[in-house]
């Protein structure tokens, strides 16, 4: 009896067994790094794989969650190993790394093949004309201003040039009471301050750090910046302890406010009402030079997508991609995000119910995104450069031109 | 088949340590040495990690950090940040642990000073370095204290001048530091005979005649010993320095830890970061015979 039911049983294991070999029996399942879902409500990226899935019958899909900068090593190494997963959650900083790795898949094919309409994308981030990555989610960098500082000061029309800025940023000046006009965080620990507290200037104006694909550091738009920044801080309208301040401190210190104006970005309010529900502020766009009547280049940082070059399941990783990018998922995830739409036709639901938000949205629509650090080699090296030369600078070791050519001499060696 | 028995036991017996030795050599095969060879193995490949195919590279990842002013530079504060931290650990631990062991304080006080003093050792690196950052920021405690008792006529930016931020970030390793040499130096105090100190007493010599002829002659064991093993930890500091000022300003606290962070972290050149990490391994274990030696001629 044993020995007949032994046969009987393996025939039946091997037989399942080949099915799921060949995939008769299986589901795909789809691995995705990110680190999204520690900073979305709970359950609620979950919530929309799982939406994902009941669509797409025979795909799951595993969330791989975990902070920024474990998510970031841990895409380093999956892309040297071999082993990243199938979908990956980008930064645009970290693209041009990947893409030297041949760790990232071209999605031109794909968009191709499944008759994708490009335009609903607000962007297609391309690294040597491969299409590596979707921003799903901008975060953008408006000014925001502590309006009852500004009405303290005397500062009745928030600035709208750079020397306006200057002026107003002056007047809420008040070192003796520790209150300033202004908050630059240069820590060289997180270098990104270079990114959005300083070369956000230049792209407000329509103007750019980079000229033929190469660094123009030495160019006007830079220099200019970089002596505006220097006449901030001449006049002591900065915020000190500019070299070691964090993005976190620099919140902390409008929350408190110690400071009346500061870059930040758009998904600090709801943390910035929570600290102190108290404090009025506005946001603005950033101040452009004189005379500059162009659409606005508007500073953000991005969730990305893209696929794994090395995934086996492709087909069903553009899928998942497609269907994050679509209108309706993609204005549910931002809306949870409190971010704008990688989808330019999804609107996400506080931008009605919210005032600054609503004014934040209408900043978005008027101008373009601009992030010229995207897709850029090693976009954090640069970055701790640029900040290297802007502390010498503001240090008084350095004129603003000295400060331009010792950068743009660093960062040509990383082109 | 006698024979053959014996030479069987022999070669046994000869193998039996090497059993019972195998667990522990596997471990620390696999947790040590694996890994070290592996890092030196990547500072002579090209694009180490990045690339399935690394390239040989020879010496050029060290001549390229050899070239590095930066690296020269952190070289220098790494050796400022680590003597003058461990003279100070040494000079803090043998008061405090003097003051804990001396009969003329209240045994209530002592006591309440013996966890006051060790305090520090209780927090963690990220502890410290948010603590020191918020004391010392420009509008913080002590500048608010200094300016008060006018020993600073204006605000200090003890991490963010590149004059003072080195010796802020040693005085913040001094206080996270101490404590190691105050216990140890206590423990060895308590060791030292009473007979010693009578008999100087008999012969009129002084407190600080004591100090120098009985006490540090008695501890100088622990206080070299200590001395090597603090010398050899501080010089890996790295989450102090980072989370307090990231190597700057400019690159005024930039140490050999958070240059190969960097290297590795910010540039992606885990080729050229390995090779100053096989620099810092062999600097320690330059320190390390030292302290076998030193061990052993004990």
């Amino acid at each position: 009896m044993t020995f007949r039911i032994k046969p009987a049983m393996l025939k039946i294991a091997a037989a399942a067994w080949l099915l799921g070999a060949t995939g008769a029996m299986a589901d795909t399942t789809l691995e995705f790094t990110q680190w999204w879902e520690p900073e979305l409500p709970a359950g609620s990226l979950r919530a929309i794989m799982d939406d994902f899935e009941a669509a797409n019958p025979g795909i799951k899909v595993t969330l791989v969650s975990g902070p920024y900068a474990t998510t970031r090593d841990q895409i380093s190494v999956g892309a040297a190993t071999g082993t990243l997963s199938d979908v990956v959650g980008l930064d645009g900083a970290w693209v041009n790394n990947l893409n030297a790795q041949s760790a990232l898949a071209d999605m031109n094919p794909m968009m191709d093949a499944s008759g994708f309409d490009k335009s609903q994308v607000a962007d297609i981030v391309k690294v040597d004309g491969k299409a590596v990555m979707f921003p799903v989610a901008s975060f953008v960098y408006p000014v925001f201003v502590n309006l009852d500082l500004a009405a303290q000061a005397g500062v009745t029309k928030l600035p709208s040039t750079r020397a306006e800025f200057l002026e107003a940023a002056k007047k809420m000046t008040i070192a003796d009471k520790n209150q300033y006009g202004w908050v630059l965080p240069l820590s060289l620990q997180t270098p990104s301050g270079v990114q959005n507290d300083m070369m956000s200037w230049v792209w407000a104006s329509g103007q750019s750090m980079m000229a033929n694909g190469k660094p123009d550091l030495e160019g006007k738009p830079v220099v200019d910046m970089l002596t505006f920044v220097k006449s901030l801080n001449d006049a002591g309208t900065i915020s000190p302890g500019i070299a070691t301040k964090t993005e976190q401190e620099k919140v902390e210190e409008f929350v408190n406010n110690r400071v009346g104006m500061m870059i930040d970005s758009l998904a600090h309010v709801n943390l910035i009402r929570k600290r102190n529900p108290k404090l009025n502020f506005d946001l603005i766009p950033v101040p452009v030079v004189e005379n500059y009547t162009g659409k606005r280049g508007l500073p953000y940082a991005s969730w990305g997508i893209g696929i794994s070059a090395a995934s086996k399941h492709q087909e069903e990783a553009w899928k998942l991609v497609q269907y994050v990018m679509s209108e309706k998922v993609n204005a549910k995830l931002v809306s949870l995000a409190n971010a704008f739409p990688g989808n330019v036709n999804a609107k996400p639901d506080f931008v009605t119910s919210d005032k600054a938000f609503g004014k934040a949205f209408e900043i978005f629509k008027t101008g373009y995104l601009a992030n010229e650090f995207t897709g850029l080699p090693v976009a954090e090296d640069l970055m701790t450069q640029f900040d290297v030369q802007a502390q010498k600078m503001l240090a008084g070791e350095q004129s603003p031109e000295q400060a331009a050519a010792a950068a743009q001499k660093g960062w040509m060696a990383k082109f | 088949m006698t024979r053959q028995k014996r030479s069987h036991h022999k070669l046994k017996r000869a193998v039996a340590p090497y059993l019972y030795l195998s667990p522990s050599l596997l471990i620390i095969g696999l947790l040590m040495l694996l890994p070290m060879v592996t890092v030196i193995g990547y500072s002579f490949q090209n694009s180490a990690v990045l690339r399935r195919d690394p390239s040989f590279a020879g010496l050029k990842h060290y001549q390229a950090i050899f070239d590095d002013p930066v690296f020269w530079a952190s070289l220098w504060h790494t050796l400022y940040f680590t003597c003058m931290s461990v003279i100070f650990h040494m000079t803090i631990g043998m008061a405090f642990a003097l003051m804990l062991n001396s009969d003329r304080i209240n045994p209530t006080l002592r006591n309440i000073l013996r966890v006051l003093y060790i305090l520090p050792w209780l927090f963690t690196a990220v502890i410290i370095a948010v603590i020191w950052r918020l004391l010392l920021e420009p509008n913080g405690v002590v500048n608010s204290i200094l300016m008060q008792i006018s020993i600073i006529g204006s605000k200090v930016e003890w991490f963010s001048s590149p004059e003072t931020a080195l010796h802020a970030v040693t005085f913040a390793n001094i206080w996270a530091g101490y404590p190691l040499f105050m216990v140890s130096l206590l423990a060895g105090l308590q060791g030292i005979p009473k007979d010693f100190y009578e008999a100087a007493d008999i012969d009129g010599a002084k407190a600080y005649q004591k100090l120098i002829f009985i006490t540090i002659p008695q501890l100088m064991p622990i206080i070299i010993s200590i001395s090597l093993l603090d010398f050899i930890w501080t010089m890996q500091v790295f989450p102090l320095v980072w989370i307090t000022t990231g190597g700057g300003p400019i690159y005024s606290t930039e140490v050999l830890s958070t240059y190969t962070y960097k290297l590795a972290f910010s540039s992606y050149n885990l080729s050229q970061a390995s090779a100053s990490a096989v620099v810092i391994l062999l600097i320690s274990l330059g320190l390390t015979l030292f302290y076998i030696r030193y061990q052993k001629a004990r």
